[in-house]
């Protein structure tokens, strides 16, 4: 849900409401953002900075010197580290603040590993660091200052090299500067060795001590605080990430247009393919070229703009082309430049060199995706809203009568008494328990909404208690800081706070949130925050997060309130069972604390397309577990619409269909019994899948992959994949291409991989890689391809919940390349406790198929867990027919299988080998 | 663990009381029971092809229609058949089976899952048998009050029909008798019609006869310098004669008024008297409203005998008398009453209009929404449309669809609201029980014993 609304009154909150699309007049563009302005006027040019090599000081792992800022003599303090895993920190800040600046806390999992850094050369002007292994050298030049990162010959990188580091220290204002001249702790300004005519302060622009946006004055008590670098990446033109947008995978040249935002903020029916913030911000870069993938993490919680240029981005293919055969004397290079409003400048730059290198690096500053139950990973029924018990009920038992899966029930706002979270509405919900139960006799779940917003209201606990804690944020005059929600007037808890974050845990104790039971998951919405009433529907940046203000932590609020959460859920089984919390707001670090979406979306062919590369933009930047409202959240779709996007959605990782309260309403059975089937279908499909994400979720657990991947990250060297945002992988082995026009007769896919195979999953047909294919498709058709040389394992028992489904045997695909090989992975554990990682109870077993043999192994012999399941079946595409088939079990017992062959086809189907799913085995064909 | 073939030993007790041993693959139903015979090949039952048997129920699905694997979960499309001795059978889908939750009440559905199932038939059949039989006597009872509803529409139908025809009748007759009045009985009523005449020439000389003593006085009033003439300016001194309103009276104005005269004399006052009399204070006593003498009064006024036919319109206006002031809309009126009753009749009310009473019957609900006074169209099943009554595009609803409502009726003895919800917003769901909707009950008791099949 989401309002654009800035006025108090209910009533102009509706009339706000009624508009049809995104107020943009709600929403800064970079000139109404006082700092940007400021910090865009600044054009590429000579930097003013200087390092002062005199002052280097060297340790085994950190390497610091002083910058000055030739016009104000300002200095800051450079900070160099190499970090283990191909990586490199550099810190900038103030050398002596007139106050603290802000550093993001709890995003970084640890202080990352450092390695040793050593000068290898010097001269007057620069410095030559030694960056470990290979030949990697950073180059310091001091005057202009600028760093570049060599490889051999070759620049990967270089910072500050359009000179465009601008850092705006903290100041006294004027006005008050003859009171506070005498107040302890030195401005950072060499003034007081400098004749005062020389030196050059720019205190005078708008903006810098106080900023109105439409209603609102952002009071800026500290004055100008923004930071700004730049980075040039030769060689490249592709570059990525830094969600959230409604835009395409491949970042545009923001040339001629506002710089990418990200600033966490409740977008009322938001645009498509614009740079303007939505609701959570993952300040991370990703650039590929053919030589090499890196990335840029701007660790930074504040209002940020990105602005990205690129010299061959206005080029046609064939300007390009003419390029390449005159051997351009430009060679393609991408600039991006960061701007933020406070903080420091706190870089890791990602060297790569391969997609999966950039991925692990990442994950082992940030973490990796929370490896969900297996249920969470099944499809959701949600709705704003199922409107009492009788309802759930109804929903359910349709499901049954329609045969057709479902794992979770989903309840919105209006479930809670008067939007009063963590309670039940009495007269629609007086019987929490008894509903959770029948669900749970269904082995079924249900989420309700738990808001971070809370109503002030003295007669609600919740409320009572944060206030008497003193945990509400705090406006800038000291009192608690009330906005406009749902509820109606509203206190923000301080959720930057971990005292505070440890009580709203509790809160989620059975004994404390009366109704709830195991069964019972959370989602968290409206947490960037939302303030209806807010600048930009959002708390005011003066608000105060204990010392900080609101201004330096904003993007990072979301992330809070769903670690609190989820710590909450692990909290109230007592550190057994795994969480499930789905979060709108999120910020670099956010995939370790559950799942997010892509917010308040509209039932319209083009929202169905950018969900694909919106959640391929977060799953680049490790927020895996993404997904879009099924069905489009605002609007009403056309049951084409519809089912098209129930079969693009079960195969996205969060697979939940959601609706405005304002719609029709759009259960699978109700757009006739055509339909019906279709989506039926999309579902089943998705839950006789349910292994194969299963295994994939573990894997990013493990190593931070990403699930759903743009082609180049498996096919970094293929150009032709580099802009492809309409079909994508699943973990490595499966290619989508779902179909999003309307009317659509075929789609044609792009099937990556010269010499390689991939077969059509539905008919078994085989097609080469290294083509575009075109598929003539109908309203059942959901282009899906397995890549030769993978082995799939499925459970094609589909049943009404994928907990109906737990002890159901395998069946296995395997997908001969045009080798004749194949190999694939089974993961297996109880589905949803943290035992798999406290005591190894789990089967992780390698299959491959090669020379005619199938094996099963152990991928992890110090791992326990048995299982009920069983292999059913095995089919393999593009074998031959064989004249036996052995299956030789572990105790050396051998048997022969049954088998069918489909000759046209080339399908080979073994018949029930009937082992275990954990036990080695090897069937051997001849 | 799950290859083994399982074989059911089920014992029950037909009518007879006679025990009788059947075997046959768990989730066969009796009725296929033909078709799986132990210890010969097993043809699927789409004919596809043939297997040993035992490969039916041995957790491996090798016909395509699933029909090898009635007790196990191993065919995406196969289905399971429940006894639930004590209580109904039931076919439940393949994937139900050891899924850890009871579907069959016999428990026969989780053999192998651990789920903890009660065999709770005999008192689901004891619950079923309680509600068939408090079912059976409401739609006994309902079923009879249903065919009066049918009787009372039939009569409301005849009547309705009857009125119409009338109405059309009445129609023609009326025209027929203006022209009658006027010709053929013109000789029959001429004592009638003279007296009236007389009446209404007696009435027509008094009120001319006050008219002129009205004029000759208004003229003395007017002739302010008595000269015997009225003038411009003597006229222009009653402001009320105004001819447009606007609150003076010109001198062209009153002109107008005098014919384009200067003055008149008592003799050609008469014209200008018609032009004014209307408006005309008198000066003696200027707060007495003209007396009441308008003309649709002096129809009836003269009229001396009662008991003579009344003039035709008057017939009519029996029939709804509520408008009788009106005449003017009267035929109007007559007119829509006709085409509502006729609208009404073209209205589908049932098979044997047994919906009929509840039109024009507004059913308040707790809720603030109603059932306008309007039919809605009917849009049940296709076995019995009868069941589900919509009324569609009702006023729009932001960002939603228009209103509507649905209405779904069940058998009952009264006409009642159970219950109104909103499952979406702006699409209004209304349950109702009446006895129009019940059926005729069997002839025999509904035994469930008797259709128990083992």
């Amino acid at each position: 849900m989401a309002a654009s609304c800035d006025s108090l009154l209910p009533l102009v909150l509706l009339l706000c409401l009624s508009a049809q699309a995104v107020d943009r007049s709600n929403f800064k563009t970079c000139d109404q953002s006082a700092f940007c302005k400021r910090q865009r006027e600044l054009k590429p040019g000579q930097s003013p900075y200087r390092a002062l090599l005199d002052t280097l000081e060297l340790s085994n792992s950190r390497l610091s010197l002083q910058l000055i800022n030739d016009n104000n003599k300002v200095r800051l303090l450079l900070e160099l580290y190499r970090l283990q895993g191909n990586m490199t920190r550099v810190k900038i800040n103030e050398l002596k603040p007139l106050k603290p600046r802000y550093e993001v806390p709890d995003v970084l999992l640890s202080d990352p590993i450092t390695e040793a850094l050593s000068v290898v050369a010097q001269d007057e002007n620069s410095l030559v660091v030694s960056l470990g292994g290979k030949d990697q050298r950073l180059i310091l030049s001091a005057q202009p200052f600028r760093l570049d990162i060599v490889e051999g010959s070759q620049v990967v990188m270089s910072l500050n090299s359009r000179g465009l580091l601008a850092f705006e220290h903290l100041r006294t204002r004027k006005d008050t500067k003859s009171e506070s001249e005498q107040a302890p702790g030195q401005e950072n300004v060499e003034q007081q060795t400098d004749e005062d005519g020389q030196i050059k302060e720019d205190d005078d622009k708008p903006g810098m001590w106080e900023e109105t946006f439409k209603s609102h004055t952002d009071s800026k008590p500290n004055g100008p605080t923004s930071i700004s670098l730049d980075f040039s990446l030769p060689g490249v033109e592709h570059v990525y990430g830094i969600p959230e947008h409604a835009d395409t995978l491949k970042l545009k040249n923001t040339d001629g247009s506002d710089p990418y935002r990200l600033y966490n903020l409740d977008v009322f029916q938001y645009e498509l393919h614009n740079p303007m913030a939505l609701y959570g911000a993952v300040p991370v870069l990703i650039s590929h070229s053919t030589d090499r993938t890196m990335g840029i993490f701007w660790l930074n919680a504040a209002e940020t703009w990105v602005d990205i240029s690129s010299n061959t981005a206005g080029k046609t293919m064939f300007g390009k082309i003419l390029d390449f055969v005159q051997v351009s004397s430009e060679a393609p290079q991408t600039d991006v430049r960061w701007m933020s409003e406070s903080g420091i400048i706190d870089v890791f730059i990602m060297l790569g060199p391969k997609p999966a290198d950039v991925f692990t690096q990442y994950a082992s500053l940030t973490g990796t995706q929370s490896f969900p139950p297996l249920s969470a990973l099944a499809y959701h029924q949600c709705r704003w809203n199922y409107n009492d018990q009788e309802d759930v009920k109804t929903v359910d038992q349709g499901f049954d009568e329609h045969d057709i899966p479902y794992d979770f029930i989903w309840l919105d706002i209006e479930h809670a008494d008067g939007k009063r979270y963590f309670t039940w509405d009495p007269s629609k919900f007086p019987q929490p328990k008894e509903m959770l139960q029948g669900l749970m006799d269904k082995r079924r779940k249900l989420v309700a909404i738990v808001d971070p917003h809370i109503k002030v209201d003295s007669g609600y606990k919740i409320h009572n208690e944060i206030r008497s804690k003193n945990f509400y944020v705090k406006n800038k005059d000291g009192g608690d800081y009330e906005g406009w929600c749902w509820p109606g007037n509203a206190g923000y808890p301080d959720f930057t706070n971990p005292e505070m974050r440890t009580w709203w845990a509790s809160q989620f104790a059975y004994d404390q949130y009366e109704g709830s039971m195991e069964n019972q998951y959370i989602w968290n919405d409206m947490n960037e925050p939302s303030v209806f009433n807010g600048p930009e529907v959002t708390m005011h940046k003066d608000a105060l997060h204990g010392v900080w203000e609101h201004r330096d932590v904003h993007n990072l609020y979301g992330l809070y309130v769903q670690k609190a959460t989820a710590d909450g859920l692990i909290q109230r089984s007592e550190g057994v069972q795994r969480p499930f919390v789905l979060t709108r707001a999120f910020f670099a670090g956010s995939q370790r604390y559950g799942a997010v979406w892509t917010g308040d979306n509209a039932a319209e062919w083009g929202h169905l397309k950018i969900s694909i590369p919106m959640c391929l933009s977060l799953g680049l930047v490790g927020i895996s577990f993404c997904g879009a409202d099924v069905g489009g959240f605002f609007k009403h779709p056309s049951a084409e619409l519809l089912v098209r996007w129930y079969q693009a959605g079960a195969y996205q990782p969060f697979f939940r269909a959601h609706a405005h309260i304002d719609t029709p309403r759009r259960e699978p059975w109700l757009f006739g019994p055509e339909n019906t089937a279709l989506i039926r279908e999309a579902i089943r499909q998705r839950y006789a899948l349910l292994p194969y994400w299963y295994q994939l979720f573990y894997n990013a657990h493990r190593t931070g992959q990403p699930v759903m991947r743009p082609l180049w990250v498996e096919y970094p060297d293929d150009f032709a994949t580099f802009s492809i945002e309409d079909e994508y992988l699943i973990g490595k082995d499966l290619l989508v291409h779902p179909v999003t026009d309307e009317g659509a007769t075929g789609v044609t896919a792009y099937l990556p991989g010269k010499g390689e195979v991939w077969y059509d999953v539905h008919t078994f047909q085989k097609h080469d890689g290294d083509q575009s294919l075109y598929i003539p498709v109908t309203m059942s058709s959901i282009p899906v391809f397995q890549r030769g040389g993978s082995i799939i394992c499925r459970k094609d028992r589909v049943r009404r919940s994928s907990s109906c489904m737990e002890n159901d045997p395998y069946t296995l695909y395997v997908a001969l390349g045009s080798q004749g090989s194949a190999e694939g992975e089974l993961y297996i554990d109880d589905f949803h406790t943290f035992s798999f990682e406290e005591a190894k109870q789990f089967v992780h077993r390698r299959l491959s198929f090669s020379a005619n043999t199938l094996s099963s192994r152990n991928l992890a012999p110090d791992s326990q867990f048995s299982t009920a399941s069983w292999i059913e079946k095995i089919v393999i595409f593009g074998g031959s027919q064989p004249s036996s088939a052995t299956l030789k079990s572990a105790d050396g017992t051998e048997s022969a299988l049954e088998f069918e062959f489909d000759s046209t086809l080339a399908v080979l189907t073994l018949r029930k080998p009937g082992v275990n799913a954990a036990a080695d085995w090897t069937i051997v064909l001849r | 663990m799950t290859c083994l073939h399982l074989l059911l030993t089920l014992v029950f007790a037909v009518s007879l009381g006679t025990p009788v041993e059947i075997q046959r693959p768990r989730g066969v139903p009796l009725t296929k029971k033909q078709f799986y015979e132990e210890g010969k090949p097993f043809t699927c039952l789409d004919g596809s092809r043939t297997i040993p048997f035992d490969r039916v129920n041995d957790d491996y699905c090798d016909c395509k229609d699933g029909s090898d694997e009635p007790g196990t979960a191993a065919c995406p499309n196969g289905s399971f058949h429940c006894t639930n001795a004590g209580y109904r059978p039931m076919f439940i889908p393949s994937s139900r089976i050891n899924d850890g939750i009871c579907d069959c009440c016999d428990t026969t559905d989780e053999y192998n899952s651990g789920a903890k199932c009660e065999n709770t038939c005999k008192e689901l059949g004891r619950k079923e048998r309680e509600v068939l039989q408090k079912m059976a006597e409401i739609t006994k009872e309902g079923f009879l009050l249903k065919q009066q509803l049918i009787e009372e529409a039939k009569k409301g139908r005849e009547e309705k029909q009857g009125k119409v025809t009338d109405m059309q009748e009445n129609k023609k007759q009326l025209e027929e008798k203006v022209e009658a009045l006027r010709t053929v009985k013109e000789a029959a009523e001429q004592p009638e019609k003279e007296a009236k005449e007389r009446h209404l020439k007696a009435w027509e000389a008094i009120r001319l006869e006050k008219d002129k003593a009205k004029m000759a006085e208004a003229f003395l009033e007017l002739d302010d310098n008595s000269d015997g003439f009225v003038s411009v300016s003597e006229l222009q001194s009653h402001a009320e004669l105004d001819p447009d309103a606007d609150g003076t009276l010109t001198e062209t104005e009153v002109q107008g008024l005098m014919g384009g005269a200067a003055q008149v004399d008592t003799s050609t006052f008469e014209s200008v008297w018609t032009n004014i009399k209307d408006k005309y204070h008198s000066e003696s006593q200027p707060e007495e409203p003209a007396p009441v003498e308008t003309p649709p009064d002096e129809v009836k006024e003269p009229a001396v005998d009662n008991d003579s036919e009344p003039y035709p319109e008057d017939d009519i206006s029996e029939e709804d008398d509520e408008d009788e002031d009106d005449k003017d809309d009267y035929h109007e009126d007559d007119d829509k009453v006709r085409v509502n009753i006729e609208k009404e009749l073209s209205f589908d009310f049932g098979p044997d209009a047994e919906f009929t009473y509840m039109y024009s019957q507004c059913y308040e609900l707790s809720t603030n929404a109603h059932v306008p006074r309007i039919w809605g169209s009917w849009s049940g099943p296709e076995n019995n449309k009868y069941l589900v009554m919509k009324y569609e595009h009702g006023t729009g609803c932001w960002q939603g669809p228009n209103r509507s409502t649905t209405v779904k009726l069940t058998c009952g003895k009264e006409t009642v609201v159970t219950s109104t919800s909103e499952p979406s917003r702006c699409e209004y769901l209304m349950e109702f029980t009446t006895p129009a909707v019940c059926q005729e009950p069997a002839n025999t008791e509904p035994s469930p014993h008797g259709h128990e099949e083992l």
